[in-house]
């Protein structure tokens, strides 16, 4: 009988020669079969070859095309191998993970609905369509699952307000456009399990009565546009999407679009321009009519609250912030990759225990949690709890789940002038504080690092992000001066 | 005679697309994929296809990063200013493509194979730094494998 060889497929794993391994392991004459999996998320690990053995799987790190040879010079390789790292499942890396949202990535071919199914996808949709469309609703407001682009906004409240809304049509629509840096879940999702995605789409059709929807995603992804659209046609040759008409948009490289009003204009073929809210888009969504916008975990989450029960996901976390948040690693960090854990934990025991610390070995400076728009958090902090409000209280936030790491050499200044210059690339042009602001922010920034007047630009500074915080129409312009306040409150030496 | 060609080419294109709500932004993309760029040409075809005015459809072109108004090189190379590239060293990633290629961002080298383009965030954030040269991503890049990268470039027709 064959052996299988899981040889990863995701976008990390490609850009780090996956191809080149699975072109290997075919010219090697032994009797494997190999299965292109998606990614288990332990991306530092990558590319991480897996072989099925009567224990369950294997795992071969960094494995490179180049050493498949002497790999497998005595036969396919088992547990004694030096280049073992035991099974995959026992890493702790991954075992004192709670996988909910993200339990599936890694171990199926990404596309295969016999896969899915196999896995216990469907589960929740099964039991989604026994009920109607209050129980669907209550039962994703008993969850508590609150909305995990970075808003946090509680999920079932929103879509209590679109199954209310009054219209002749309803949308979902999938914010698929994941432009924090730190941030790569979205992508996983989508890359390696899919029809977790459509499985939650089609669930919340159903919740609120929508016939129609889109999942915006971000140009940047190929790779996720291209597995999307395949699941998305086996989808519905299955016959899983008879009532409800699903669609991807490519967006177009707009970080605004993001923003959840930019998106829908953006859907609309329109400049990705920040709507005036009141209207809510419940109310008011795409073209007019009331549309539930929701990210791709939020969304992605679903099934799995469906399948076990709002209870059971309820029974996770802290606090105000229930279940489970996928955390990713990022940047100057040893072991980067997705950490899928209930809230509660410190930010100490996710850069640490799970991360390792630093990839330089040097000693951590900050952490950027929550994307472009977040904090820098010093290591005094670092015993904060993952958890929306006790994030808040100390002027961060939690986000997307996004946390990047830099080391001691990092200039914290220059970071901040980036906030600003981010903004200023990145805005819409709405409103003023935030298309204007910005580009001020700047240039107050260089003066302050040109040593001019630096006690009176401090305070300008200081006005001027208060300016943007309290006038400008989105999060964009509203949070650009979060990581510039932080680095003034932790790091004055830098700004 | 050509610029009739690419009016033509245009409206067979987006035609199809028209009916689709929003319909603009799956026009435009696939207007690119075509052209490799959007041809001024087509403006006021898409415009009258839409019923909108050429100052929306400009206005929409000009919005988005993605949609290149002017011919780019043969292929385009990515590099991400973000932050978690940032924290991994991307600043000398940067310099070294500007040097190597001699050419700032948004520009293409003299040559014509190459346009640089930021961007901002590539979703690789674990293994930063990243670039993108057209749809191939990779990872962990230093100064020096990004002119490794340049100077092996496959030759290709432009």
């Amino acid at each position: 009988m064959s052996v299988r060889v899981y040889v990863p497929s995701d976008s990390t794993a490609l850009s780090l020669g996956a191809d080149d391994i699975a072109r290997g392991l075919g010219e090697i004459d032994l009797d494997i079969e190999i299965i292109r999996n998606g990614s288990r998320g332990l991306c530092w690990l990558e590319p991480l070859l897996e072989i099925d053995s009567p224990e369950g799987r294997l795992g071969f790190a960094n494995v490179t095309a180049k050493e498949l040879s002497t790999l497998f010079s005595d036969g396919v390789p088992g547990s004694a191998h030096p280049r073992c790292l035991g099974l995959t499942e026992e890493l702790p890396y991954l075992k004192q993970q709670r996988r909910l949202t993200s339990a599936r990535i890694g171990l199926m071919k990404p596309c295969s609905l016999d896969d899915y199914r196999a896995q216990g996808g469907f589960t929740g949709l099964t039991k989604a369509l026994e009920m109607s469309c209050e129980e669907i609703v209550a039962c994703v407001t008993d969850s508590g699952l609150r909305g995990r682009g970075g808003a946090a906004f509680p999920t079932g409240i929103k879509w209590q307000t679109v199954l209310s809304a009054e219209g002749d049509k309803k949308y979902i629509v999938c914010n698929a456009d994941e432009g924090d840096s730190g941030t790569y879940v979205d992508r996983l999702i989508m890359e390696c399990d899919p029809y977790t995605l459509i499985e939650g789409i089609i669930i919340a059709s159903l919740a609120v009565n929508a016939d129609e929807g889109y999942i915006y995603c971000r140009a940047e992804y190929p790779l996720a546009l291209e597995r999307l659209q395949q699941a998305i046609e086996l989808a519905t040759d299955a016959g899983y999407l008879k009532h409800f008409k699903l669609q991807v948009r490519k967006a177009a490289g707009a970080y605004i679009c993001g923003e959840e009003t930019s998106l829908l204009e953006s859907l609309e073929g329109k400049r990705g321009q920040v709507r005036f809210r009141p209207p809510l888009p419940a109310i008011e969504g795409l073209f007019g009519k009331p549309t539930v916008v929701n990210n791709v975990i939020s969304l992605a989450s679903i099934p799995g609250i469906l399948a076990g029960g709002a209870a059971s996901y309820q029974a996770y976390g802290s606090g105000r912030s229930r279940g489970t948040l996928t955390v990713q690693l990022a940047g100057n960090i040893k072991r980067g990759g997705l950490v899928e854990v209930p809230f509660g934990l410190s930010l100490r025991q996710l850069l640490e225990d799970f991360g390792g610390g630093t990839a330089s070995g040097r000693p951590i400076k900050a952490v950027q949690a929550g994307g472009p728009l977040g904090a820098y958090i010093p290591p005094a902090l670092f015993d904060t709890p993952l958890d929306y409000e006790a994030f808040k209280a100390i002027g961060a936030m939690v986000g997307h789940g996004g946390l990047v790491v830099f080391d001691d050499s990092a200039d914290l200044g220059q970071m901040a002038r980036f906030a600003m210059e981010f903004c200023a690339v990145e805005s819409c042009g709405k409103c003023t504080p935030c298309r204007i602001g910005s580009v001020r922010g700047v240039e107050v920034i260089d003066r302050i690092h040109q040593g001019e007047q630096v006690e009176e630009n401090r305070i300008l500074l200081r006005d001027l992000c208060q300016t943007m915080i309290d006038g400008s129409l989105c999060a964009l312009g509203g949070m650009a001066p979060f990581p510039v306040l932080s680095v003034m409150e932790h790091f004055p030496d830098e700004l | 005679m050509a610029a009739l060609n690419i009016e033509q080419i245009a409206l067979d294109i987006a035609s199809p697309l028209a009916e689709e709500p929003g319909a603009l932004l799956p026009i435009l993309h696939a207007l690119q994929e075509h052209f490799a760029y959007i041809p001024t040409e087509v403006v006021p075809g898409v415009a009258q296809l839409l019923n909108l005015s050429r100052a929306e459809v400009h206005g929409v072109i000009s919005f988005y990063d993605w949609f290149q108004a002017e011919p780019s090189g043969a292929s385009t190379l990515y590099i991400c200013r973000a932050e978690s590239c940032q924290a991994m060293g991307s600043a000398a990633v940067e310099a070294a493509a500007k040097q190597h290629l001699g050419i700032d961002y948004h520009q293409t080298s003299d040559d014509g194979r190459i346009t640089l383009q930021p961007i901002y965030c590539l979703g690789n954030c674990a293994c930063s730094p990243a670039v993108m040269l057209d749809e191939k991503l990779y990872s962990r890049v230093s100064a020096e494998s990004l002119v490794a990268m340049l100077d092996n470039l496959p030759e290709r027709e432009s």
